[in-house]
């Protein structure tokens, strides 16, 4: 080979570095410019957004968005800000990624390591329950709530106290709760079918119980589906919009989501961008934060979300 | 009647030990079925009874209040005379058209820049763990928020205009999400924002799997980049192609938030896709029967995606 085609195939290779490396930080600029722009917005005071350019860095950083998103902002008619939605779907969101996941561990585990005839029919049809679109049953279930509000309403004549009936908080809770737990029975299955069965037969042999087995032998091992189920869960019920609009969509009882989108669509008067965007920062950082901590397990997620079986 | 708790080996009597024992193999051999049977109970009641209660609705002449008396199926008469009604268009028709070309932009383009993507990433490229998560991000925001921000960035007023305008590109004009006709091509481009760097991260897991050696010995008999992929690795990946396809055929049927936030529905309702159509109809224009319809409709469409495939799936796996 001649020197001079070597060097050219040379160039040629850095030419093709510089158009891949080009790209991929073109696509990255594109990927974070919103987050960017949401960001310098949500710091800057409503005479700069105005006159200024929406990419240039706030000339005076205020944090006063900030302050009035989460503490004075109005959503609907109360001027409360937003910390009261934002401890809402704290308070929904714990419990019923806790029991999702529970309950979704067990299920894995008896339709892995208890096999019964028709385990395949069970699995089947609760693989099918996570596909379905959530508006095919939300107006049912908006029934039954309903209903479960008037029972309810009659507890508490009777005795001082509506047991959690009616509770918007709760009726979400079972909500994401019953439409979760395809999708964590799936995970577990999915995890524990890997899982030898000889280990399970042994302890059978030596006496071990259904729980005790379940207890000593899967839980110590399953920290990571544990982890990716728990990601899963929280991310989508944090974010759901759907159910929170249908069965907490006014009050002081709203969600997050449903709450920055009241925020962001009906302020009146003058729109405060700044307050806007801080407010969309905070609905999102605990979504984030998490993927910003545990990312690998995040994406580990969703893959076995999309790839079945 | 009293259970032993005790291992039946330790028990003192030999037939009040074999009495337990049945007993207990009885609640041990139940144990796993009572365990599973709650979970199980709640999806046939609260999925499948509740899919026959909304096929049931949409049988009845439902508007604000359910009502149970059958009726003919004028639902879905309804329906079928709104999707060939075109001039003006009615609300059914704009959510299904709206449907197809939101479905095949997002998927279409969601499938080729997450290939492109992968592919741009398998390049042994220093700095590969800063970019990933910049391409992924997006997935974890909710489509409320990502509505948001794209409603700002998109907004004639504020957003990308008004800057291209201050550097002085002056003649630029893009005010697409006021604009009734093209306010859904919006709606995409949030839309494959948020999704592509998930796709692209389904890619890269297959890429990665190819063995390298099929690779090698592709290159060893002269094959180029281009033919490489597009003749070996990109066939290859077709398992990837169809789980991607199906994630995103799906999130586009359920789509309903992005609608929401980003257009509120956009002028007229011209963003609307048939989750929002489902949802206006049910719950702000008493039309509880047309909306019933339209969500079974939903159901019926992505049935006919979803079922061949997991069945496909669980027949390989169980082979």
């Amino acid at each position: 080979m001649s020197a001079a085609s070597a060097s050219s195939a040379r160039n040629g290779l850095i030419l093709n570095r510089i158009v891949i490396y080009g790209l991929l930080l073109f696509f990255a600029l594109v990927y974070l410019i919103p987050l960017f722009v949401m960001l310098v917005t949500s710091f800057k005071t409503m005479d700069e957004i105005q006159s200024g350019n929406m990419l240039a860095l706030p000339k005076d950083p205020t944090v006063e968005p900030w302050l009035k998103a989460w503490g004075e902002t109005c959503v609907g008619l109360t001027c409360a800000g937003i910390k009261g939605y934002f401890w809402n779907s704290a308070k929904m969101v714990v419990p019923a990624v806790l029991i999702s996941t529970i309950l979704g561990a067990l299920n894995g585990y008896v339709l892995t390591k208890w096999r019964f005839r028709g385990h395949k029919l069970v699995f089947g049809l609760m693989l099918f329950a996570c596909f379905i679109p959530f508006q095919s049953v939300l107006l049912p279930m908006a029934t039954v709530l309903g209903m479960l509000g008037r029972f309810g309403n009659d507890l508490r004549e009777i005795f001082g106290t509506n047991f959690g009936f009616g509770n918007p908080t709760v009726n979400l809770v079972f909500v994401h709760v019953v439409y979760g737990l395809g999708f964590t029975t799936l995970f577990f299955r999915n995890y524990y079918e890997a899982f030898p069965t000889e280990l399970i037969k042994a302890a059978q042999v030596d006496g071990a119980s259904f729980f005790q087995i379940f207890r000593r032998i899967l839980l110590p091992n399953s920290a990571p589906i544990f982890v990716v189920t728990v990601i899963y869960q929280f991310t989508n019920i944090w974010n759901d919009f759907l159910f929170a609009s249908a069965y907490a969509g006014s009050g002081d009882v709203m969600p997050m989501t449903v709450a920055l989108n009241n925020v962001v669509n009906t302020s009146t008067g003058v729109v405060e961008y700044n307050v806007n965007m801080a407010a969309a920062i905070i609905a999102a950082l605990p979504t984030l934060l998490v993927y910003v901590v545990a990312g690998r397990y995040f994406v580990r997620g969703l893959m076995a979300g999309a790839v079945k079986g | 009647m009293t259970i032993s708790t005790m291992p039946d080996r330790v028990s003192a009597s030999a037939n009040s030990s074999r009495r337990s024992v049945s007993l207990r193999e009885r609640l041990q051999d139940m144990l796993p079925k009572l365990v599973l049977a709650p979970s199980f109970a709640a999806v046939i009641v609260f999925v499948y009874g509740f899919i026959l209660w909304t096929i049931y609705l949409s049988f009845t002449n439902s508007r604000t209040f359910p009502n149970y008396t059958l009726t003919d199926a004028r639902a879905y008469q309804r329906l079928w005379r709104w999707t060939f009604e075109s001039d003006p268009p009615s609300s059914w028709y704009t959510s299904i058209t709206n449907l197809g070309i939101f479905g095949v932009l997002y998927i279409g383009i969601c499938l080729a820049l997450g290939l492109l993507l992968a592919i741009l990433l398998d390049q042994k490229i220093r700095g590969e763990g800063m970019l990933r998560p910049i391409y992924l991000y997006p997935m974890a925001l909710s489509f409320i928020v990502t509505g948001v921000a794209w409603k700002w960035f998109l907004d004639p007023g504020l957003g990308l205009e008004k800057t291209l305008h201050a550097w002085g590109w002056t003649s630029f004009h893009f005010d697409w999400i006021k604009n009734k006709d093209r306010v859904i091509y919006t709606v995409v481009i949030a839309g494959v924002w948020q999704a592509s760097g998930f796709v692209m991260a389904m890619f890269l897991a297959g890429l990665r799997g190819i063995d390298g050696e099929i690779m090698k010995a592709a290159q060893m008999d002269g094959a180029t980049t281009v033919q490489l992929y597009r003749r070996i690795v990109i066939p290859m990946l077709r398992p990837v192609f169809l789980s991607a396809f199906i994630v995103l055929a799906h999130m586009s049927i359920k789509s309903y938030d992005l609608v929401v936030a980003l257009t509120s529905g956009g002028p007229g309702g011209s963003a609307w896709l048939p989750s929002n159509f489902m949802y206006e109809y049910t719950f702000k224009r008493n039309e509880m029967a047309v909306g019933s319809a339209s969500a079974v409709i939903m159901l019926m469409t992505i049935t006919a995606i979803i079922v061949p495939y997991l069945y496909s799936e669980l027949k390989e796996k169980g082979r």
